[in-house]
């Protein structure tokens, strides 16, 4: 008879009973995995978790446990604070850049309308004499250039 | 004075021995990081990872390290408290998305300023910077704009070593992600 047990019973040695409250969520082919929330969490605190949200809602909880718990035996000092740390300062550089660029362009703007207004009425004249027309079409314009 | 301090704090026990109901040795291993006046700090710690677990970790690192480690476990259990299903992976969530948004922007607000420059550049006085001047031709220029957006896809892959590691967690459990 092969064993139905599941990986939070098969660590402990003991029956898994059909009621298990880690038995959806640790299944016995990845022991490791509770091996690893286990280690950062203990099995009582997981346990409550468990008890204390909807059943809907567990698998997604186990999920981000066993993420964090994976984060915190790889940097025992920071684990997912770490992670959090490091998107804040990608945030806020993200953001300066963005700032830098948009005052950029507003300067390119603020010079190109000074450069496209026409100074006085007697350039526009001047224009119209040689025949340079902004409504011309360019076949018109290439007799020019 | 701070040795007066200090040696009226080693009278009162620390935050986690009051916790925990029990006698606070002057090797306590909780006592730097969990002063009697934030008892909080302690029962949430506590609650989410458990006094004896917080301990093994402590003991786990260099001396030099564990008020960070403590300050980042408080961070973590106080966010898991806030969200117990996501905890800090909800924050994570969030903040990536918030840069993945400012990085698009970010991009497509220097093609913007990259095609005004082109576009001022038969007005531009003759000091005007001479790598804009080399790119601009009439072949060249719809192909310089499409090489500027095409150098920025960087800003679309968001490439930090953590993150990397959590989309491949994220690869290993699959169906929160998905």
């Amino acid at each position: 008879m092969t064993s139905t047990r599941c990986a939070a019973c098969k660590y402990f040695r003991r029956r898994c009973r059909p009621d298990c409250i880690f038995a959806p969520y640790f299944p016995a082919d990845n022991p490791q995995r509770f091996a690893c929330v286990h280690k950062i969490y203990g099995a009582s605190n997981i346990g409550k978790m468990l008890e204390e949200l909807p059943v809907e809602l567990r698998v997604d909880a186990m999920e981000s446990l066993y993420y964090e718990a994976k984060c915190r035996i790889q940097d025992p000092v920071y684990g997912c604070a770490g992670i959090v740390s490091l998107l804040h300062q990608e945030l806020h550089s993200a953001q300066s850049q963005l700032a830098k660029v948009q005052a950029e362009i507003a300067f390119l703007d603020a010079t190109n309308v000074a450069l496209a207004k026409p100074t006085s009425s007697a350039d526009a004249s001047l224009v119209q004499e040689n025949g340079i027309d902004q409504g011309l079409d360019d076949q018109f314009n290439m007799w020019f250039y | 004075m701070l040795e007066a301090l200090s040696k009226a704090r080693r009278h009162s026990p620390c935050a986690s021995c009051k916790l925990l109901r029990r006698r606070c040795t002057k090797d306590c291993i909780f006592a730097p990081y969990f002063p009697p006046e934030e008892p909080h700090k302690f029962a949430i710690v506590h609650k989410v990872f458990g006094a004896s677990n917080v301990s093994k970790m402590l003991q786990e690192l260099p001396r030099h390290q564990r008020a960070d480690a403590v300050s980042s476990l408080v961070y973590e259990a106080n966010a898991r408290t806030r969200d117990p299903v996501y905890g800090c992976v909800g924050a994570i969530f969030y903040l990536q998305n918030q840069v993945s948004q400012l990085q698009v922007q970010l991009a497509m607000a220097q093609t913007e300023m990259l095609c005004i420059q082109m576009n001022q550049e038969p007005l531009a006085p003759a000091s005007a910077d001479q790598d804009v001047i080399s790119r601009v031709s009439s072949d060249d220029v719809s192909y310089s704009c499409l090489h500027n957006i095409t150098n920025h896809h960087q800003y679309f892959n968001f490439n930090s070593t953590n993150v990397i590691q959590y989309n491949n967690l994220k690869r290993e459990s699959s169906s929160l992600w998905t």
